[in-house]
């Protein structure tokens, strides 16, 4: 299975604020009731920027200037909660393709990263740095080397990080897992054979 | 050296290192349900690969299942159309399916234990974060996506990275009226949402050696709400004894072998852990949420924290969940009027939760104008409840007696809040949204303090209304 190796993304910005944000903010429950993840990406953030009768709210994911982005920046303990993979799945749908914040959850980590979207941890203060170029100048390009653990925009350049075996799952084309577990099936079964309670049906 | 219970099962279940640097890791057991499997199964079908071991994979459902009207086709369409797709899938691939006909369906969590599925020393995995709760049995249980889903029905494998482990000690007894509940609501106001980040947590110390099996289970459940994605005990006689009968527990002749096995896997006295932390039973109080995560928590004596007594990292999302939960800063919870009272969920849907509240309640009746509902955790728990009367004790308070399922935890089936509807709950979550209405609003307690709260219309300390001391 050839995956794309993904080194460096380009793409504009939109900061959405706020610590801790849960999974079920990315989206709400209700839109789960489904048996494909088609269509979720009209649902991210649904109740963030939608008033219950359907008046937006005004959230800068749907703000014209920032019309287009690709690449959301977040607080802390983004992703934070259920282990839905419709959030990293919403997201993804809605058009973003990584993430910038101050720290992620694990499980919503792990799920982006098999989708193949990075999510990248950066200081607080250079994510607030981060979005005030936005603010100034939000049709301007980010860049974001992953390799080089770096990202920049125009003249300015910010440390972002990724765990090892991230970056090399992405940049090798590999962060779908999925290839990997299935050419280790003989040592699965040796494994399986030597515990008891995988003998019990 | 010695080794945690973390690092022997871990080892165990190593099948290989990936080039990466991840393990592949054996997956023993899968649970699956009805929300996160039916993109796994179709991803399956996609890439024309089988179900590797379906005889370790059970299925149930409950995330969408009404809680009145169980007859289908369900009155929701989508519902209707998930369970549908679920049964189909599993018997396509021959997973056994816990249905609703079966008399064992129930929220996954609570029917894994009770049909003996979960076992100390395996490694369970389930689309779901609250899949820690089996921890409970000293089993690694991991909450996972549904592309993990798809691993593990491919390859009874995950590709994981080894956390570190630190261990929670609390010593001592709880006084009356505080519970499990209370612990792991207090180890999240102390640790942080995020402060099990990277952790599994082993919970120890005497309190966790005089809990039973389903007060192990509800603190385990909440491992996730403080960030760690595994939390476990060392299993012992207690585990044991649980297990011991269950359908699917290792049947008698078989049974000293597989306790001298799981006894193997329990932490050595000297396992070495990556933190320690420690607290005193007699300092944790009934606790109760005032905001929009389950770390902003306090006494029920406390106010609610005002701005200046934060720290200056939890300030933004405090103003937050003021505005949201329209509480004010400074105030006493106490006193808070609420509009609905919900029993049941993973963390405290078990027997043990409402034969707690119903010892108490009896006689009692709940305030006009609060609806109140108990949602058993599984068919068997409501079984076992009706039969022993305990139902009855419910309906004549004036609580709804419901069937089984996740309900109003995340209102995926008809029950949700309305409005800005303020409900205390003895589920896990409290964020914005989450029991169905996105301007609701949610406080987490333990069963008997939202019992206290259907009595008396507000939050109340339950120990001065039943006389508890």
């Amino acid at each position: 299975m050839a995956l794309t190796k993904i080194s460096q993304l380009a793409g504009t910005g939109v900061y959405v604020p706020g610590d801790d944000v849960d999974t079920d903010r990315i989206i709400p429950a209700r839109f789960m009731k489904c048996v494909t993840f088609d269509g979720l990406g009209e649902y991210a953030f649904y109740d963030e920027r939608f008033e219950e009768d359907g008046r937006p709210k005004a959230h800068p994911i749907d703000h014209p200037k920032y019309a287009g982005a690709t690449i959301l920046l977040a607080g802390r303990n983004f992703g934070c909660g259920s282990s839905r993979e419709h959030a990293p799945q919403a997201l993804y749908r809605h058009g973003f393709r990584a993430v910038l914040a101050e720290s992620f959850a694990e499980i919503f980590f792990g799920n982006a990263i098999t989708l193949g979207m990075p999510c990248l941890v950066m200081d607080g203060r250079d994510i607030r740095a981060l979005a005030a170029l936005i603010d100034e100048a939000p049709q301007t390009e980010i860049n974001i080397d992953i390799p080089a653990g770096e990202v920049s925009m125009a003249d300015v350049s910010f440390p972002a990080k990724l765990p090892d075996h991230a970056k090399e799952a992405l940049v090798d084309g590999k962060w779908d897992a999925i290839a990997d577990l299935l050419e280790g099936l003989d040592a699965v079964k040796a494994t399986a054979d030597k515990l008891p309670y995988m003998r019990v049906a | 050296m010695g080794k945690t219970l973390f690092d022997k099962v871990w080892e165990a279940h190593t099948v290989r290192e990936l080039p990466n640097g991840m393990t592949q890791l054996l997956i023993g057991t899968h649970l699956i349900h009805e929300v996160t499997s039916p993109q796994a199964f179709g991803m399956l079908r996609d890439l024309k690969l089988p179900v590797l071991y379906p005889q370790r994979t059970f299925a149930t459902v409950d995330h969408i299942v009404p809680t009145d009207e169980r007859e289908e086709p369900f009155s929701d369409s989508l519902a209707d159309a998930m369970i549908k797709e679920l049964r189909k899938n599993c018997a396509d691939a021959g997973i056994r399916f816990f249905d609703i006909a079966s008399g064992k369906q129930g929220i996954v969590h609570i029917v894994g234990p009770e049909q003996g599925i979960t076992q100390p020393g395996t490694t369970i995995a389930c689309g779901d974060s609250h899949t820690s709760t089996h921890g409970a049995f000293g089993a690694i249980a991991f909450g996972i996506g549904t592309s993990q889903v798809r691993d593990v029905l491919a390859t009874q494998t995950m590709a994981l990275r080894k956390p570190k482990v630190r261990r929670i000690e609390v010593h001592g007894r709880l006084a009356p009226g505080v519970y499990a509940k209370d612990v792991i609501l207090h180890i999240i106001r102390r640790l942080g949402v995020n402060g099990g980040l990277g952790y599994a947590y082993e919970y120890a110390g005497s309190t966790f050696d005089n809990f039973t099996q389903e007060e192990r289970m509800t603190v385990c459940n909440m491992s996730i709400e403080g960030g760690a994605r595994v939390g476990y005990v060392n299993p012992d006689q207690t585990t044991f004894d649980y297990l011991r009968g269950r359908p699917y527990a290792p049947a008698q002749g078989d049974y000293e072998a597989a306790v001298a096995r799981w006894k193997s896997f329990a932490s050595d006295p000297d396992a070495p852990y990556d933190d320690l932390v420690k607290y005193d039973a007699s300092d944790i109080a009934p606790t109760v949420t005032w905001g929009i995560n389950p770390g902003q928590a306090i006494f029920i004596g406390e106010n609610i924290p005002a701005p200046g007594e934060l720290q200056e990292k939890d300030r933004s999302t405090a103003e937050e969940a003021y505005a949201h939960m329209k509480l004010r800063p400074g105030r006493p919870i106490k006193g808070t009027k609420i509009d609905v009272a919900f029993l049941g969920s993973c963390t405290n849907g078990r027997l043990s939760d409402l034969q707690e509240v119903a010892k108490y309640l009896q006689g009692k009746k709940i305030k006009s104008g609060v609806k109140a509902i108990v949602v058993p955790g599984s068919q068997g728990v409501a079984a076992l409840a009706e039969s022993m009367g305990l139902a009855e004790i419910f309906r004549e308070a004036g609580f709804e007696w419901r069937g089984a399922g996740c309900s109003m935890c995340l209102a995926m089936n008809p029950d949700k809040l309305i409005g800005d509807q303020l409900c205390a709950s003895s589920s896990n979550r409290n964020f914005k949204g989450r029991q169905g209405s996105p301007t609701g609003r949610t406080i987490l307690m333990s069963p008997l303090m939202v019992a206290a709260a259907a009595v008396t219309g507000e939050i109340s300390d339950a120990r001065e209304i039943f006389g508890l001391s």
